[in-house]
């Protein structure tokens, strides 16, 4: 499936939530849902889902979805252990598969023929997994999917479709993470004054 | 030369009750052999704490500027080799984006009575220098005064939105 078509499924699921994106996952969601709870300022590669799991312990009642990339998971793979560890209800784990460093070059990942994330991710300890190689069937599960007590794990075997333009400045930018702080907190006053 | 400093000593409730005075109930650790016995198991049996444990270091700075965003204060209590392992992490996301990282740092090999440049550690000697070079403030932890102005850095670190590491210098004991 086209991961452009894949993160439009996802932003008509999950339209108003926090989502953490990485790289081309990144680049392609804040054109296809730009939002002030994009969290775009990871920093370092790999450590996405290592962010993510701080937004889920701080805000429990609001769903984090990760956009990981398969790269970017490969140097974080311990993070499976933690996240499956502390066992946030409000986890969404992505991982778009696309098997090369894309943004780098597009060279192969180690493991490109044989890598299966969804199975590391159970065995780390993630009580749901799942794999998607097809659109429709992603779009078929995916209100389910959402329903599920996290920490969920889907991998996402996806191609590029439309190319958005790769926006280094925005997603390392002062201005995306002072709008996001201030989104959250105001999210956050919502939610504790109900 | 080396020139000790003093038999200094530190208490592991002393840390502890700085964490709580600083409004910190999130402990981010990975074990070190310097911390572990008089910080992290106390801190693990206390349920004022959630303890968050990682597999590696770097996942931890990413832990605590996730919790900075949702108010929530947190420590990342890891040894040095895992503050080196970490450096990229460091440099993005505590010092680049001045996310309030707060790391609690054992010093394996830690020469008692010594400040870290004084050390024959290349690891631990390189400490202080890394840190100047990232413009990230720090300092040396070394006896039960320094340990009482924990609290006060954790709450500068967020007030002001900085990064700081606390070197712990001496090993912390536990009290019996």
């Amino acid at each position: 499936m086209k991961r452009d078509q894949a993160l439009e499924v996802l932003a008509k699921h999950h339209a108003n939530g926090i989502v953490v994106a990485v790289y081309q996952s990144a680049f392609d969601w804040i054109e296809i849902r730009p939002h002030e709870l994009n969290y775009l300022c990871t920093g370092a590669m790999g450590q996405a889902s290592s962010h993510a799991l701080g937004l889920a312990l701080g805000a429990p009642y609001e769903k984090i979805v990760v956009l990981d990339g398969d790269g970017s998971l490969l140097m974080n793979l311990g993070s499976l252990v933690t996240i499956a560890n502390q066992k946030p209800h409000n986890f969404y784990h992505f991982v778009c598969q696309n098997n090369t460093y894309e943004v780098n070059g597009n060279f192969p990942i180690p493991g490109a023929d044989s890598l299966r994330f969804d199975d590391i991710a159970r065995a780390a300890g993630y009580p749901h997994a799942f794999s998607f190689c097809e659109l429709s069937q992603f779009k078929a599960e995916l209100g389910q999917i959402l329903r599920l007590e996290g920490p969920v794990f889907i991998n996402l075997h996806v191609e590029p479709g439309i190319s958005y333009p790769k926006n280094y400045e925005k997603i390392h930018s002062a201005e995306s993470r002072s709008t996001f702080r201030h989104a959250l907190g105001q999210r956050i006053v919502q939610k504790e004054l109900l | 030369m080396y020139a000790a400093t003093g038999n200094d000593s530190i208490q592991g409730g002393t840390v502890i009750k700085a964490l709580v005075q600083a409004d910190v109930h999130t402990v981010i650790a990975l074990p070190d052999i310097v911390t572990c016995e008089a910080v992290l198991w106390p801190i693990a049996e206390d349920s004022r704490f959630r303890l968050v444990m990682v597999c590696k270091e770097d996942e931890g700075v990413s832990i605590c500027a996730g919790l900075s965003y949702c108010e929530k204060r947190a420590v990342l209590l890891i040894q040095h080799t895992g503050f080196l392992d970490s450096i990229n992490a460091i440099r993005a996301i505590a010092v680049e984006y001045q996310l309030p990282i707060v790391m609690l740092v054992g010093l394996q090999g830690m020469e008692p009575g010594y400040a870290m440049r004084q050390s024959q550690s290349v690891g631990i000697r390189a400490l202080a220098s890394i840190c100047d070079a990232l413009e990230l403030k720090y300092k040396e932890i070394s006896s039960e005064e320094d340990a009482a102005q924990i609290a006060t850095a954790i709450q500068n670190a967020y007030v002001k939105s900085q990064p700081i590491a606390l070197f712990l210098t001496a090993a912390p004991v536990r009290q019996v």
